[in-house]
């Protein structure tokens, strides 16, 4: 017999998706703005900057309804993909991804953006004076320097994607199997009264996740770091 | 042979500088602050001169007023660093074998002939932080050699390192002098170094 009820394995699973396809999904996008911001200079950079930065500082519920209006099926974009490249948001799975995806961003252009700036310039010039192109010089010099800062960044937006609720629940809902994530779970079962046990076991769950998600960053930015060294 | 007539400014600082020189091995000397590094990062494409013209053996690299201006990887230039600047993610093979220069022609220089020549043969397997100063300068100025450049350009590649490290460095450099015949741009504030190495003396002042 399992520890959990099928809901409730339903709901860690989805998480688990969730936050993988938010943090990978992400990461590409996460790189190039960590890269614009880290290393060049054009108008509006700071204007950029603060609309990269706002998910984290709205309200969860109006970064939500944003994403409703503009993504939900009657949505601007949303109805264009829904036509043209059948991909739907509203009330699914990869809606909750996309909201996740939003919300943990900011953190995650922050990690890269920083680690990027703290790769020394003039290695990537002496690649430059050896014949890189900078396409080169990027991918061989200031992509595995900066790779700490990657791992951080991909794992704070799959801790961030955990966690989120206020965004997720306000663009897709709370719907069992579809879009009920670990935390609007949780949230659920307090609704209910004599609900504490199964608020314990998914509470356990997440703190589990949490801290392997951790460690397993912890761990993969010493091996490189091990690796860089000898 | 390097032909350079350009024009320096930042802020206060504004320089003119000519090197007209058929000699191989150039130095270049002068008090530190002078713009001696600038005028190497001004041939290597890491640094816009204000005005004017750079071209070796006839190629054009830079020239202001013909709007010419190659980036950096296309110059194809060897520049060894005063702080060697080996990639510490690879190991001393992966950083020589960077440079990518040549692109149709033969190779001038084989790996093979550049490793030996530098004694860097059981170094290949480190990573750079276990290199000595001295063993650093070497691995870089065969670095720089491999991408098959069309002119050397030394930056104080003897200035980090103690007196005993330099009388060890110094015979290489003669080596790559006799046995590799490219022109070299050497910059230096030692007079001992620049007489030892240097066919040619170029001034800069304050």
């Amino acid at each position: 017999m399992s520890a959990f009820t099928p809901g409730e394995i339903t709901a860690i699973a989805l998480s688990l998706k969730v936050a993988v396809v938010a943090a990978v999904v992400s990461l590409p996008f996460g790189v190039a703005c960590g890269w614009l911001l880290a290393r060049r200079e054009f108008p509006g950079k700071a204007l950029f900057d603060a609309v990269l930065l706002l998910p984290l500082v709205m309200p969860p519920v109006v970064t939500g309804y944003v994403l409703l209006i503009m993504f939900g099926n009657q949505g601007v974009i949303g109805a264009w993909l829904r036509e043209y490249l059948g991909v739907q948001f509203a009330f699914r799975w990869t809606g909750a991804a996309l909201a996740c995806a939003i919300m943990g961003f900011p953190l995650m252009v922050r990690a890269i953006r920083l680690s990027i700036e703290a790769t020394d310039r003039r290695l990537e010039a002496a690649a430059a004076t050896l014949g890189a192109a900078p396409w080169r010089v990027f991918f061989t010099i200031t992509l595995p320097l900066a790779w700490p800062g990657l791992v951080a960044g991909a794992v704070l937006a799959f801790a961030k994607a955990l966690g989120e609720f206020g965004a997720t629940i306000t663009f897709v809902s709370n719907i069992p199997g579809q879009t009920q994530t670990l935390s609007a779970a949780i949230y659920g079962l307090l609704q209910v009264p004599g609900a504490e046990a199964g608020i314990w076991r998914l509470t356990a769950v997440a703190f589990v996740i949490s801290l392997l998600a951790l460690l397993l960053s912890e761990w993969l930015v010493r091996r490189q770091r091990v690796r860089n060294e000898h | 042979m390097l032909s350079l007539d350009i024009e320096l400014r930042r802020g206060d600082y504004r320089r003119q500088v000519r090197i007209e020189d058929a000699a191989r091995v150039v130095a270049l000397v002068g008090p530190s602050g002078a713009g001696k590094t600038s005028v190497l990062n001004a041939i290597a494409g890491l640094l816009r001169p204000w005005a004017g013209r750079i071209a070796i053996d006839g190629r054009v690299l830079f020239d202001s007023q013909a709007g010419i201006d190659l980036p950096a990887h296309r110059r194809r230039i060897g520049y060894v660093f005063q702080d060697a600047r080996l990639f510490p993610h690879l190991d001393v093979r992966a950083n020589l074998r960077y440079g990518r220069h040549g692109g149709g022609e033969e190779a001038r220089f084989s790996f093979d002939d550049i490793v030996a020549l530098l004694g860097i043969e059981g170094l290949l397997a480190r990573r750079p932080r276990h290199l000595s100063g001295g063993e650093a300068q070497r691995v870089a100025i065969g670095r720089a050699l491999l991408a098959q450049p069309a002119i050397l350009l030394l930056d104080e590649p003897l200035s980090a390192l103690d007196r005993a490290r330099r009388e060890e460095l110094i015979p290489y450099l003669q080596r790559v002098r006799d046995e590799i015949r490219l022109p070299m741009l050497y910059v230096s504030h030692r007079e001992d170094e620049v007489r030892r190495i240097a066919d040619a003396v170029h001034t800069m002042d304050l």
